[in-house]
């Protein structure tokens, strides 16, 4: 079904989704105009496919549940924030924070990711396979954030356990994040992350891994500043 | 919040329609900043005179041009309650004359090829009133103003003049305008409001008065400015971006072949025309962008 937001309300095509007609059994949408409009598909629960044709605003596919969402063209501020599970397809660049205090789901961007991408992140998988800007993986406390290009300053900065996988180069590095060994199933896991995104021209064994020191867990009395 | 458009043409064939293709650009960005709005539009420049922009606020323009007359040969353009006043006066002499004899206007910009206007008000209202989309150019820059460092008035809605044919618009707050402004003030500048913009305005001006650059000014605002800021400088030549190096307040850029177009967000830009065929990104932290300069 084509949902032309030149001619729907934003509200309506969001409480389609949100509320599927049973009766109909339709599952497959499209959304046509976007326009930079923000929230588009936000809070889907449902399984479902939906393609949008163009560039979208903020918060595109929040908090979303289950539903695969694809985006041909570039997307705003916090893509995918608060998913749950589910798909999230990217076919352009994505704006700061794509996958902010993310849950579950995996979210693919095709293009370059700006500052703060993953920031906060608690168990989403993020492919970029671009780059990503500066402090991105910020206080992210569980998951993984895979980048094909570079990273911009500050990587990791205060991350809890979440791994972060870089092929380009690193900036820097954040506050208690190092780099870290790659293991076999640390490998294993990354050839199965860049399956899933249709990624060939890498290879696993390429990528380095950088996770948590974890000095920062506990106050250390012998802090000297 | 605050929201910051412009829109530079690489064809002239557009410059007719600059000034609608800037009108829906504000009006989209009224949900970011209800307040007031603005905007600065290039011309092409004039040879002898020098353009004033001038907001004569709730006075009578019969008034103002009986009162004019009585000290220079001008000759004056009314739109709504800004007036662009034309002379062969340089700049020093006539700021000179309106600080003496004409408190009661506010002079919003001035140079050879700028125009500004600016009101509170809601922007789709502001651009009707000053008809935006009657207007042609070369290059235009635009801010729509949610208030927070200072009063909606109209000496605090944007874009601010810096110099001749220069001026700035910000999305963002500056957190060490109230020092500054004190610094800049003992060097000679003059600020008519408490606004933070107001202050970085001063303070580009005042570098590029000391024989700077724009790029090299803007690169010591990065130092001197502490807050969080997306600035668009307008000149006569075109304009230049710079985001702090947080980069916490946003900005887009769309570039074809006929024209460039920041704004705080793309929807601002959706209906320009080849948009979704422009190449679209964000300006990184820290880094000077400019065109026409």
């Amino acid at each position: 079904m084509e949902l032309d937001l030149k001619k729907l309300e934003l509200r309506n095509v969001n409480d389609k989704l949100q509320n599927l007609d049973r009766k109909t059994n339709e599952r497959d949408f499209t959304i046509v105009n976007p326009e930079g409009n923000h929230a588009i598909c936000a809070g889907l629960d449902k399984e479902m496919s939906v393609t949008i044709k163009g560039h979208v605003g903020y918060y595109c596919a929040g908090m979303n549940k289950k539903a695969t969402i694809t985006i041909e063209g570039n997307v705003g501020t916090g893509v995918a924030e608060n998913m749950m599970s589910g798909k999230v397809h990217v076919k352009g660049n994505a704006s700061q924070s794509a996958g902010a205090t993310a849950h579950g789901g995996l979210l693919i961007i095709d293009g370059d990711a700006s500052s703060r991408c993953g920031i906060s992140m608690k168990g989403a998988d993020i492919i970029v396979k671009g780059s990503v800007g500066h402090m991105s993986g910020f206080m992210s406390q569980s998951g993984n954030l895979v980048v094909c290009g570079d990273a911009g300053e500050a990587l990791g900065d205060s991350l809890y356990e979440t791994n972060i996988y870089i092929k380009g180069n690193v900036k820097s590095l954040g506050a208690d994040c190092v780099e870290k060994k790659m293991d076999k199933k640390h490998i294993n896991k990354l050839k199965k992350f860049l399956k899933d995104a249709e990624i060939k021209n890498h290879k696993a064994e390429s990528f380095k891994r950088y996770g948590s020191a974890r000095k920062l867990y506990n106050f250390k009395i012998d802090n000297n500043y | 919040m605050c929201g910051i458009v412009g829109i530079y043409l690489k064809n002239e064939k557009l410059e007719n329609s600059l000034g609608s293709l800037l009108s829906k650009m504000l009006i989209n960005m009224g949900s970011r900043g209800p307040d007031s709005a603005g905007f600065a539009i290039y011309k092409k420049e004039e040879k002898e005179k020098f353009k004033y922009s001038l907001c004569i606020n709730k006075l009578n323009f019969k008034d103002f041009e009986e009162r004019i007359n009585k000290h220079i040969e001008a000759e004056l353009k009314i739109n709504s309650d800004h007036v662009i006043l034309k002379t062969s006066i340089k700049p020093d002499a006539m700021l000179a004359i309106l600080k003496k004899n004409f408190q009661d206007v506010a002079l919003v910009g001035f140079g050879k090829s700028i125009e500004i206007f600016k009101q509170v008000g809601d922007p789709s209202e502001v651009v009707k009133k000053f008809k935006l989309d009657g207007y042609s150019g070369s290059h235009a820059i635009g801010h729509t103003r949610m208030a927070t460092e200072s009063a909606i008035t109209t000496d605090g809605s944007h874009p601010y003049s810096t110099g001749e044919d220069e001026c700035l618009v910000h999305n963002g707050s500056l957190s060490n305008h109230n020092n500054l402004r004190r610094k800049l003030k003992k060097n000679g500048v003059n600020f008519d409001s408490e606004n933070d913009t107001e202050v970085a305005a001063g303070y580009i001006s005042n570098k590029l008065s000391n024989k700077k650059n724009l790029k090299e000014t803007l690169k010591d605002s990065l130092k001197d400015l502490d807050g969080f800021y997306t600035f668009i400088t307008g000149t006569k030549d075109g304009f230049a971006v710079l985001r702090d190096e947080i980069a916490c307040k946003p900005a887009v850029i769309a570039e074809t072949d006929d024209y460039v177009a920041i704004a705080s967000e793309f929807q601002a830009m959706a209906h320009l025309p080849e948009v979704n065929n422009a190449k679209i990104f964000e300006p990184e932290p820290g880094v000077v962008y400019s065109w026409g300069n």
